[in-house]
């Protein structure tokens, strides 16, 4: 037998000893990104969530000027922490839409009025169906839109101040 | 005493408010009522994974989002789609992640494959072993 063969396990244990390690040492990365994008917003209609501000459907979001597409609900505590953010966007001349997922118009409007309200238009979605559309596993989330009404960017998780520059930035791209 | 406090406190005892007050999708606790629907439905469902808690399939989750994931199946099936057409329904939305028996490509092919090779070089290993040992024997008598 030759004696390079001798070395042969080793090498092999050196391996998977790197792919584990490698595996442990990664920080764990729940992040589903969604494969809608690049492709055009699927068809949907939801009716308004609150009075003060009209309904959302797709025609609402291709309009031939990029928007922010924002996936919300009262019960979500990023959402207060990116709420700054929205409005700060909102301030910088962005249009913001809505979607409210499985919440009531009560509790939307209490969300609104503690923490601003950044939309232009807000549809309720209460049983996840245009959120499962998106491909969006969770809220809060905001994908970028741009004038044709194809999906140009998912941002997953609040949006941190950090962001908003990076999210000016794709919005001027789409345009 | 204590037992009038005890019965005070169960008086007074709300249940617990769930995650919000909104009554969940039709078909997310409720079977269809077409049992070989509903049999579809429930072998699909145990293929799904819940996007909230990700090592639990739709089928097992309480996550409401689960719920809704599970109405949707239901719902897809009972207007008549296949269990392959509403898999590639959610597959298009979130990639190959979302299910439990993923499609055999490039990717996960080696997966298939590799149990297969190592079997083979562990016999064909074993195999000159074994001839090796059965040689050495002989010379030994």
């Amino acid at each position: 037998m030759n004696r390079w063969l001798l070395w042969v396990p080793l090498v092999l244990f050196g391996i998977f000893f790197a792919v584990v390690a490698a595996g442990l040492i990664r920080p764990k990365d729940n992040i589903i990104e969604s494969k809608m994008i690049g492709k055009p917003i699927p068809e949907f209609s939801l009716p308004a969530a609150i009075e003060q501000r009209p309904a959302l459907t797709r025609a609402d979001l291709a309009t031939g000027k990029p928007q922010l597409l924002n996936i919300f609900a009262s019960w979500c505590v990023p959402c207060i922490a990116e709420a700054p953010q929205l409005l700060e966007l909102e301030r910088a001349g962005v249009q913001i839409n809505g979607i409210a997922s499985r919440d009531t118009p009560e509790d939307i409007a209490n969300f609104l009025n503690r923490w601003g309200n950044p939309y232009v238009r807000i549809g309720t979605d209460v049983r996840s169906i245009v959120q499962l559309e998106l491909g969006s596993s969770g809220v809060p989330e905001t994908f970028v839109i741009d004038g044709n009404g194809v999906i140009v960017h998912q941002h997953v998780g609040d949006i941190r101040k950090e962001d908003v520059a990076e999210l000016l930035e794709i919005l001027e791209k789409a345009g | 005493m204590t037992r009038f406090f005890a019965l005070l406190a169960l008086l007074m005892a709300a249940p617990v408010a769930a995650q919000n007050g909104l009554p969940s999708s039709p078909y997310a606790h409720q079977q269809l009522d077409d049992p070989v629907q509903e049999e579809k439905a429930r072998s699909l469902m145990e293929e799904l994974r819940c996007l909230k808690c990700q090592s639990q399939s739709i089928a097992d989750s309480d996550a409401p989002m689960a719920g809704d994931m599970r109405s949707q199946v239901r719902e897809r099936i009972a207007a008549g789609a296949t269990p392959e057409e509403v898999r590639s329904w959610l597959i298009e939305r979130y990639g190959d992640w979302v299910t439990y028996n993923p499609p055999v490509n490039a990717v996960t092919g080696p997966l298939w494959i590799a149990p297969i090779v190592l079997l083979i070089l562990a016999i064909w290993l074993a195999r000159g072993r074994f001839r090796r040992r059965k040689n050495s024997r002989k010379d030994a008598s």
